[in-house]
């Protein structure tokens, strides 16, 4: 009877979760963080180094801020910037999770956009609560589609993620050109590759018309937190996504523990090809209202950056997308009022990768401020 | 050469990794030290080869206090260290990689391989090793592939040898060999230094024993005088039971019915050669064997894994041969996978996720497509308890647990649910006495309950322990069936028949 009762409050004792250390908080926040200030400081020596004034400079890194977070406009921007970067994001960082490198989300985002443009500017007077959502799952299954092709090489052949989701950007970037020069998707009496425009009951509504018409916010971002949630859901508290994890973290045992891997690499990238098609969805309907070359204006490889400074967390992803939207958001109103290129926003969006993939040097310069020193 | 290490300690954080340890290392002597994972041998040994330095204490050369800055001082100070894993280039010769990083050079920095063979005859002359010079690394056995690295810390003129788990990776014979080699070098006026947890070879060829727990020195002992009982003691910190105790073989019923069976590895090169097997309830067969025999494609192909090319497999009067993983493991199949971390758990997994790992795709683990945390979490904690798992949190990650815990921790997974077929490869490798003990408990547990057991094993010792029926592995051919007769097999007649020499 007492060693019934002895076991038992050893196994409550077990259930106990260890407080989240220091070197945790380090490692997901502070690093980061970081990175982040480093970045914008070397960012600014660079453009010391290119002959920009001091006081240029000073004015810069205010407008970054005013363009991002100053105004309610600027918010709506930086979220507006967020919106496709994180689905996109969360998109690859569910490759990640699953051990597969996709580098594809570009040429995903393009087709989903494409998709969803044809869809849009078909239908003429479909009523806005079937014609939108269509448009929006029709561009999201593009994206699974085109995502399909390299998971399934890669399970059916061995033919490595990397290689194919590449050359399916390449292979997408063009089809679109030639898909804009059709007479069913061109604009009539346009002779430049542009689509005919969504039609108003496809577009995401705008969320804050009631406050100014020009806020450009709109619906698209509900969408960001539903697919948050979504992700998040799947990888932690489905079986689906606990064979997602295991195979991304130890292929061997989870092939070992009967999970069948084929399945799991078709499944992730289907799931991830869908959030990238909804990224560019969410860009043709939420904000350019048509295709044109160039579309996906490269989020496909920003949301690259924005999964791995995420830490492929869907909250993380969260973050960092917000941090690149704000980012671009932000360049904008840069250039604008201080002259300085939007190229300088590349730079530290690059600069921050950089740090944050090389934490160990992270930790060398800062070693005075954290526990977990570099070895 | 003397070496005497004084007050050694050496933290990491908060773990003191060893604590005030005194040891001397004489000339001429094989000291034995004997001890569990993570009782510090390796730290200890890698503060003598002058990976770490230690936060205390002093190590004295015949009296001197020498202080190293890191390997390259340890080495020139005649410290030489033979790894567990071997560090050789598979397709260099063995002249070659005994000379590799010290190449004896002539003009214009020419590699003079001409003197390197001779050098390395020298050394083979004089301590009998008898390896060829020419011979590529890779097409060499274990056990000499072994003496080239020997060869290497002699001919970088080391006085002073760690051997560091030497007789892991070798075949009884090869042991018997290497001992040879051991008194050889010994005789020679060489200080060795012989890491084990294996308590009848420190008794055969060490001179003096040293015994370390939790990074401490906790007791000395004389081989042959000292008891296995005292040294294990000593080692585990409580009387550790030997005997595996099992009931009376009361075989029932065949369960897994082995007809035929030929597996082919990846390369299409034949692993497994018409080989037949039953497995009984209530019986455990051991199949002993060098590793790379076939022992782990025959597995493989009875769990599932890897799909036979001919040969049928038969549970419980129904043909199997062709079910996946996951159907076996419905029926009541438990694996307990030769490399415990290459495929039995994920290590950056927590314990818990680690126990629902091939069980959570059904209740009581989850309903449809949601996973029962909750559920998973109470039975972890609980099977954590019952199987002896030692940590502090369900929510560990299960790569930070020691090697015997993780074993521990997988076959709590495997045999907590409703088992009738446990297959389990190497169940103790690298473990200490304890977890041996306490796992071997488990398998015969298993048998008791009526399960069919098939142990793998390159561990003679255990398959004697263990087995009711002895099947011998060779050359992806079952050589040799040991009865369960009135007559235990000896020792040296299954060794005989893992070498391959049966008539």
């Amino acid at each position: 009877m007492s060693e019934q009762n002895g076991s038992d409050t050893l196994s409550t004792q077990l259930l106990k979760r260890a407080a989240p250390g220091r070197t945790d908080f380090e490692d997901l926040v502070i690093l980061p963080v970081l990175a982040v200030v480093v970045a914008l400081v070397l960012g600014g020596l660079i453009m010391l180094a290119t002959g920009v004034s001091p006081s240029a400079i000073g004015r810069s890194f205010v407008a970054l801020f005013r363009g991002s977070l100053g105004s309610l406009t600027a918010i709506s921007e930086t979220l507006t910037a967020a919106a496709p970067l994180t689905l996109a994001g969360l998109g690859i960082a569910l490759g990640f999770r699953a051990g597969l490198f996709n580098i594809g989300a570009e040429g995903q985002v393009i087709m989903g956009g494409i998709a969803a443009v044809v869809i849009g500017f078909s239908f003429e007077g479909m009523p806005i609560w079937i014609h939108l959502p269509l448009a929006l799952i029709v561009g999201a299954l593009a994206g699974a589609l085109w995502a399909s092709i390299a998971g399934w090489l890669r399970a059916a052949t061995g033919a490595h993620e990397v290689i194919t989701t590449i050359m399916l950007n390449l292979i997408a970037m063009r089809l679109v050109d030639y898909l804009l020069r059709h007479p069913f998707i061109q604009k009539e009496g346009r002779a430049d590759p542009i689509s005919k425009n969504v039609l108003p009951s496809a577009e995401l509504p705008h969320l804050l018309d009631w406050v100014d018409p020009a806020l450009r916010l709109h619906a698209g971002f509900i969408l960001v937190l539903l697919a948050v949630v979504f992700v998040w859901w799947l990888l932690f508290r489905t079986t689906t996504g606990f064979e997602f994890r295991a195979a991304g973290l130890n292929p061997d045992a989870a092939r070992y523990a009967g999970m069948r891997s084929g399945l799991i690499i078709v499944l992730v990238m289907a799931l991830a090809g869908a959030l990238a098609g909804l990224a560019g969805a969410n860009q043709v309907l939420g904000v350019l209202g048509r295709a044109s070359p160039n579309f996906s204006g490269g989020v496909g490889f920003d949301a690259i950056a924005v999964a791995l400074l995420g830490r492929s967390h869907p909250l993380g992803v969260l973050l960092a997308g917000l941090l690149f939207g704000a980012l671009q958001a932000g360049g904008r109103q840069m250039q604008v009022s201080a002259g300085v290129s939007l190229d300088l926003i590349a730079i530290i969006q690059a600069l921050i990768i950089i740090f944050i993939a090389a934490p160990i040097l992270m930790r060398a310069v800062f070693s005075f401020a954290l526990q977990k020193t570099a070895r | 050469m003397d070496i005497e290490l004084r007050g050694i300690t050496k933290r990491f954080g908060d773990i003191v990794a060893n604590s005030n340890v005194n040891l001397h290392i004489r000339a001429g002597e094989v000291l034995g030290l004997l001890g569990e994972n993570g009782a510090g041998k390796s730290t200890m040994m890698n503060v003598l080869s002058g990976l770490y330095r230690p936060d205390e204490g002093e190590i004295l050369i015949d009296g001197k206090p020498v202080h190293f800055r890191g390997p390259g001082d340890a080495i020139r100070a005649g410290i030489g260290m033979v790894h567990q894993h071997f560090m050789l280039v598979p397709v260099f010769t063995v002249a070659e990689n005994v000379v590799l990083g010290v190449e004896p050079t002539g003009v214009l920095d020419h590699l003079d391989l001409v003197k390197a063979r001779e050098q390395v005859r020298q050394i083979n002359e004089q301590y009998g090793l008898q390896v060829n010079p020419d011979d590529l690394i890779e097409n060499l056995p274990v056990g000499i592939q072994q003496r080239v690295e020997i060869i290497k810390v002699l001919f970088r003129s080391a006085e002073v040898i760690i051997f560091d788990e030497p007789t892991a990776v070798l075949t009884p014979q090869e042991v018997t060999e290497f001992f040879k080699i051991v008194r050889a070098l010994r005789d020679a006026g060489k200080a060795l230094v012989f890491i084990t947890h294996k308590l009848h070879e420190i008794h055969e060829v060490a001179d003096r024993i040293s015994v370390l727990r939790a990074g401490k020195i906790v007791g000395e002992g004389l081989p042959g005088q000292t008891s296995d009982q005292e040294l294990a003691e000593m080692m585990v910190g409580r009387p550790v039971v030997f005997e595996v105790e099992k009931k009376p073989f009361e075989p029932r019923e065949v369960l897994l019915d082995v007809r035929g069976l030929t597996v082919l590895r990846d390369d299409d090169s034949v692993a497994v050669d018409n080989a037949s097997v039953s497995i009984r309830s209530g019986e455990i067969v051991g199949i002993a064997g060098v590793q790379g025999n076939g022992q782990t494609e025959l597995v493989e192909a009875l769990t599932g894994l890897r799909r036979p090319s001919s040969g049928t497999v038969t549970f419980q009067g129904k043909d199997i041969t062709q079910a996946s993983a996951r159907e076996r493991h419905r029926m009541g199949f438990a694996h307990v996978p030769e490399d415990r971390q290459r495929a039995g758990m994920v290590s950056d997994f927590t314990i818990a996720e680690n126990m629902a790992l091939n069980t959570y795709y059904a209740p009581p683990y989850s309903r449809g497509i949601l996973m029962d945390w909750p559920k998973i979490y109470e039975d972890s904690a609980r099977n954590v308890v019952a199987f002896d798992v030692r940590t502090q949190s369900i929510f560990t990650p299960a790569g930070t647990l020691s090697g015997g815990n993780q074993q521990k921790m997988i076959v709590a997974r495997e045999l907590s649910r409703d088992t009738k077929l446990l297959i389990a490869s190497q169940p103790t490798r690298g473990l200490d006495v304890g977890s041996i003990e306490y796992i071997h408990k488990r398998i015969v547990a298993a048998r008791e309950e009526g399960d069919g057991v098939l142990i793998v094993s390159s561990e003679l010792d255990e398959v004697l322990a263990l087995s009711d029926r002895i099947l011998v592995m060779f050359k992806g051919r079952i050589v040799a069936e040991f009865g369960a007769g009135a007559r235990k097999p000896s020792k040296n007649e299954i060794g005989l028949a893992m070498a391959g020499a049966v008539a």
